[in-house]
């Protein structure tokens, strides 16, 4: 038994489903993003207030019973806002990480499969590319394209590619090796089809572990990108553009700070405790027995 | 009768540090339509390597295929183009391997596996190739196959898995089959079934069979013709029965020496000493000298295969003229 690898076991969803139950924390990750992607989902109409509407005289009134989380320095609803704002964020995070995923996993498994003068040239740009800080290569990005909500999402999409194809490519050239790939080939598939049909669905589980993580890290960047003022413009409501705003207010009006950084706290944590328990899921390692 | 499969003055090299070794050494092979050749050898011996160069398998880089012909359907498969060969791969030559374990992908079932090829070189829809797959399965019975293409691989055993692959090789119904040491891996007595199917199999079919093992025991099992290679080399071929009966070459008979049998006692078992040279340190002479009890000083000179009767050759001037002689 020991030369053969771990057969899978005879159902995907219950050794997941086995694997989350095990780990109870896991189930508090996926109950607090399903919060956050209802709220985000149906915005309009948990809204209290409309997130845009100025009102001079409630001008940073704090936390009250109409006003649940206070207001801003227009008198906009800081609750209404916030829930808006989880739109954008999430928005820009899911779909950085899926462009990044998909053009990063592609390039991976191409470097992995092709090797030679391909895989240096792909690794030689990735490594410079991971050589700079995610901010600061975001920064970069945004600045050189205008601050708009596609632009920022290519902007965090090319800060996380060089992971995706480092994830990618170090399992296919693993795979690339297996026999089945060898008779695949001995089968006369074409390269693509090896890629795609065989090699791919082998790797993808450690693909969407790295997404998640991922994801919570093109939050974390869109915030940091909103709050020096390279994100969506304002009045849009985005929880970093928020914090900047009620960043110079601080010491007078700490709710315009403190909730939306909340926000982004509790989801970056939600994506990182799904992300870890997903890791554990599929690793043989730590799955272990009972 | 032309053969299914011609190999003329094969040389296949590897680089090894600078220089290109050759793994395989001017062999010459051929099977018939509804013939079993049997490739014997031990590790290192390169049969494997000659069932991968029919191929084209080799790795692109670090190993070339330097001289000799693959003839077949009246082409030179060593001219042909990648795009040409991967029309040939799995269509009209397919091959088996020896890890059932690990040959098939893990996230397919075994009734998409046995339909991909049909997709691909026979143009089949997916119904078409869906039937197609449960009727082989059939073939190469597995039990309720109706039930079974909709398995994954981890659900069969190893000795059904096997029987998965054979039907994934078998489905655009090939001319030739390469078998690399396709029972291996697996017991006795699943082995002993898995060969009786492939002999059916070949029957039914009229298919030519390359079988590819260091098992003698397999070897009379299935073989119409033996060839045994040694360090790159074939030096002797032989029809099975001859072979065994009258061995000429000093390394088949040392091999029939170390294989166990009923009729002989445990204890009179003799290993060969010594290993196969490695390619970059392969004697200037006959190739199995530093291992032979009948050594010559005229072992010194590379010796050619030469016929010592009918359908029987072997590369060893000395037991040879002795073979005439007698």
């Amino acid at each position: 038994m020991t030369a053969m690898p771990a057969p899978p076991p005879a159902r995907k969803q219950s050794a997941l489903l086995a694997t989350l139950n095990r780990n109870r924390l896991s189930w508090v990750g996926i109950g607090m993003l399903a919060v956050i992607f209802a709220v985000a989902i149906f915005a309009p109409l948990l809204s209290p207030h409309d997130p845009l509407q100025q009102n001079i005289l409630h001008r940073l009134e704090p936390p009250s019973a109409e006003f649940w989380l206070g207001t801003d320095s227009y008198g906009r609803d800081v609750l209404s806002r916030l829930f808006h704002g989880a739109r954008i964020s999430l928005t820009i995070g899911f779909l950085a990480v899926l462009v990044a995923m998909i053009v990063g996993s592609t390039l991976g498994v191409l470097a992995g499969y092709i090797g030679g003068i391909f895989d240096q040239v792909v690794m030689g740009i990735v490594d410079v590319m991971l050589s700079f800080p995610t901010l600061l290569l975001g920064l970069m990005v945004a600045a050189m394209l205008g601050a708009s909500l596609e632009n920022l999402i290519i902007a965090i999409a090319i800060t996380e590619t060089a992971p995706f194809v480092r994830v990618a490519r170090a399992p296919t050239i693993a795979m690339k090796r297996q026999d089945f790939v060898e008779a695949g080939r001995a089968l006369g598939f074409s390269p693509g089809r090896i890629m795609g049909v065989h090699i791919l669905p082998n790797i993808l589980s450690d693909i969407v572990v790295v997404a998640s993580l991922w994801m919570a890290s093109a939050i974390r960047t869109e915030a940091s990108l909103s709050f020096i003022g390279l994100g969506v413009s304002p009045p849009t409501p985005t929880w970093g553009g928020m914090i900047r705003e009620g960043f110079e207010n601080i010491l007078s009006a700490w709710w315009l700070v403190v909730f939306p950084s909340l926000a982004i706290l509790l989801t970056v944590l939600a994506l990182n405790i799904l992300g870890d328990a997903l890791r554990d899921a599929i690793d043989p390692k730590l799955r272990g027995e009972e | 009768m032309t053969p299914v499969l011609d190999i003329k003055g094969l040389t296949t090299e590897f680089r090894v540090k600078n220089g290109w070794h050759a793994a395989v050494r001017g062999i010459d092979l051929s099977v018939n339509a509804n013939e079993t050749l049997a490739v014997v050898g031990e590790s290192g011996s390169g049969k494997s390597v000659t069932a991968l160069s029919t191929l084209r398998l080799l790795p692109q880089t670090g190993a070339r295929i330097s001289r000799g012909e693959v003839g077949f359907g009246g082409r030179d498969l060593t001219k042909l183009s990648e795009r040409e060969m991967s029309r040939i791969r799995g269509n009209d030559i397919a091959m088996i391997f020896q890890e059932p374990m690990t040959s098939l992908n893990p996230t397919m079932t075994v009734g998409d596996q046995i339909a991909e090829g049909l997709l691909i070189h026979r143009g089949m829809s997916r119904t078409e190739a869906a039937k197609e797959a449960r009727r082989l399965l059939d073939e190469v019975r597995v039990p309720d196959p109706a039930r079974r293409v909709n398995d994954y691989p981890h659900q069969f055993s190893g000795g059904m898995r096997q029987r998965a692959m054979i039907a994934i090789a078998l489905a655009c119904r090939p001319k030739l089959l390469l078998a690399d040491e396709p029972t291996t891996a697996l017991d006795v007595t699943v082995q002993a079934q898995v060969l009786s199917l492939l002999d059916d199999l070949k029957r039914d079919r009229g298919m030519a069979i390359v079988f590819i093992t260091h098992n003698l025991g397999v070897v009379a099992q299935i073989a119409d013709r033996v060839a045994v290679m040694y360090a790159g080399e074939i030096v002797e071929t032989a029809t099975c029965d001859t072979l065994f009966a009258d061995p000429v070459h000093p390394y088949t008979e040392a091999l029939l020496k170390a294989m166990p049998r009923v009729d002989r006692k445990a204890e009179s078992l003799e290993p060969i000493p010594g290993s196969v040279p490695s390619i970059s340190a392969r004697p200037a002479g006959c190739v199995y000298a530093p291992r032979c009890n009948y050594v010559q000083p005229s072992c010194a000179a590379h010796p050619s295969l030469v016929p010592v009767g009918g359908n029987h050759e072997a590369r060893c001037p000395v037991r040879a003229d002795k073979g005439e002689a007698a």
